[in-house]
């Protein structure tokens, strides 16, 4: 049910014109589409700074962030940072560690997502740990929640204050920045909506009692922990949910597809800083 | 006979038109009550997850809020244009084409018109 296969950054500067149908992912470049995406939610929130949009829709209702500004005094999440140090630190059964896939520091999130010229596609933490993993003889771990998010949490905490940074260093790479730009723009599911129809489009709109937050800013602060989920999860954990609510069938954690989302999504927040884990309601 | 035929004809249209007729007032009151039903339901229309609708509780606002409809809306079929394929009029919107992509029955998409020219 895919239409309009790409839908151009620049469109959304003038909402009121028609989406050209005929335009393509590839019409502009990623520099091009960070200056476009700041300047358009700057306009809409001119009061508030880049590095607030880490804080989803907290950075853009004052109520609802007081109450989540009260929930981060006790972190729910503080748990299973400790939870997640500790299988950082246990040994595989080589007796090996992660540190020798990773070297010994944990802050490792500035470092990912990343394009990776030699297997020719994004590396994704969560995709690392997992390599990293089966190189050394273990099972894989599950991509949404458990011990996964536990040790995502660890490392996002060790990696708190890094600049996002994502680079497109080739032509492959921007084939695949610009595959995950369509898989925003698009239209999909029973609902026809994009992920832009909520996060940009409607970006501080209610749906329900639901404040639709911006783009901008979107990946700085995984893992999560989600009241609704009463547990942590992952990114892409929260990507499938959305794709559930446009009544489209999501794509598989860490997919080709949901990585080069997440390189797009993560680029359009260059110059904002990691702060996760976090909480949401 | 034919006589007699074409009398029970008239008689049973007649009876037929009365019936019509005196339908129509809980009818229309029937189709209302569904139209609301169908327009408040999550796993219908969910119309209040973007329109705020008189009564309506915790509406969205990514719609204009659905009021004075008769008086804005006299033509029945621009309205039923906009739920069918809002993005036929406005390819830029985000309400979902409720009757292009079967999210509602031609008769729910009636129903919901019903109601909202109550509003
Ligand atoms: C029908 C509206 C809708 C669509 C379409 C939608 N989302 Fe969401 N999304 C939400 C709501 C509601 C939330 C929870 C409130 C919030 O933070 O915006 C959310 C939250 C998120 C979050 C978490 C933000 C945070 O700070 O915790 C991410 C990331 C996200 N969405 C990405 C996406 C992506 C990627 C797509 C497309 C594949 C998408 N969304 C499509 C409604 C939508
Ligand atoms: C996800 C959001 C969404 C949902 C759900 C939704 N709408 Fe809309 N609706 C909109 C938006 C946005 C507009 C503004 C015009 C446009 O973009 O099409 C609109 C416009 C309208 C209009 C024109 C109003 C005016 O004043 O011009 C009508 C009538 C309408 N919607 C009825 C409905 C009905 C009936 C339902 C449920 C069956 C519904 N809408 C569900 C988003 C939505």
């Amino acid at each position: 049910m895919i239409r309009f296969f790409a839908i151009p950054g620049l469109i959304l500067l003038s909402l009121g014109s028609a989406m050209a149908a005929d335009r393509q992912a590839s019409d502009t470049t990623p520099a091009e589409d960070i200056a476009t995406y700041r300047e358009y939610f700057q306009q809409r929130f001119p009061d508030v700074s880049r590095q607030q949009y880490a804080d989803g829709v907290y950075a853009i209702d004052a109520i609802s962030r007081e109450n989540w500004e009260a929930i981060e005094e006790f972190p729910p999440y503080e748990p299973m940072i400790a939870v997640g140090e500790t299988l950082w630190q246990t040994p595989f059964a080589n007796g090996k560690t992660y540190t020798d896939c990773f070297g010994t520091s944990p802050a490792q999130r500035k470092h990912y997502p990343h394009w990776d010229a030699a297997s020719q596609q994004v590396i994704t933490l969560p995709l690392a740990i997992n390599q990293c993993r089966v190189r050394n003889g273990e099972k894989p771990l599950k991509y949404k929640k458990g011990r996964m998010a536990d040790l995502l949490a660890y490392l996002s905490y060790a990696s708190r204050g890094q600049l996002i940074d994502v680079k497109i260093p080739d032509a492959a790479a921007l084939k695949a920045y610009n595959a995950g730009k369509s898989i925003y723009f698009a239209r999909r599911g029973q609902l026809n909506f994009s992920c832009a129809s909520c996060h940009m489009q409607s970006a501080g709109q209610r749906v329900r009692t639901d404040i639709l937050s911006p783009a901008l800013g979107h990946t700085s602060g995984w893992p999560v922990y989600r009241s609704k989920w009463g547990e942590l999860g992952t990114l892409h954990r929260r990507f499938t949910g959305c794709m559930k609510q446009m009544r489209a069938r999501p794509y598989k954690a860490q997919s080709v597809e949901l990585r080069n989302l997440e390189y797009f999504l993560t680029h359009m927040s260059n110059g904002i800083q990691y702060n996760g884990p976090a909480a949401r309601k | 006979m034919s006589r007699l035929i074409s009398w029970s004809v008239l008689c049973l249209s007649g009876l037929f038109w009365a019936g019509t007729v005196l339908a129509t007032a809980p009818d229309q009151a029937a189709a209302v009550a569904a139209g609301k039903a169908i327009a408040w339901d999550r796993k219908g229309g969910n119309c209040l997850a973007c329109h705020s609708m008189p009564a309506g509780d915790s509406p969205g606002n990514l719609g204009p809020p659905l009021i004075a409809m008769q008086a804005r809306f006299p033509d029945r079929q621009k309205l039923y244009d906009q739920i069918y394929d809002a993005t036929q009029l406005n390819p830029a919107s985000r309400m979902p084409p409720f009757g292009k992509y079967h999210i509602l029955t031609e008769a729910d998409i009636n129903a919901v018109i019903d109601y909202l020219y109550t509003l």
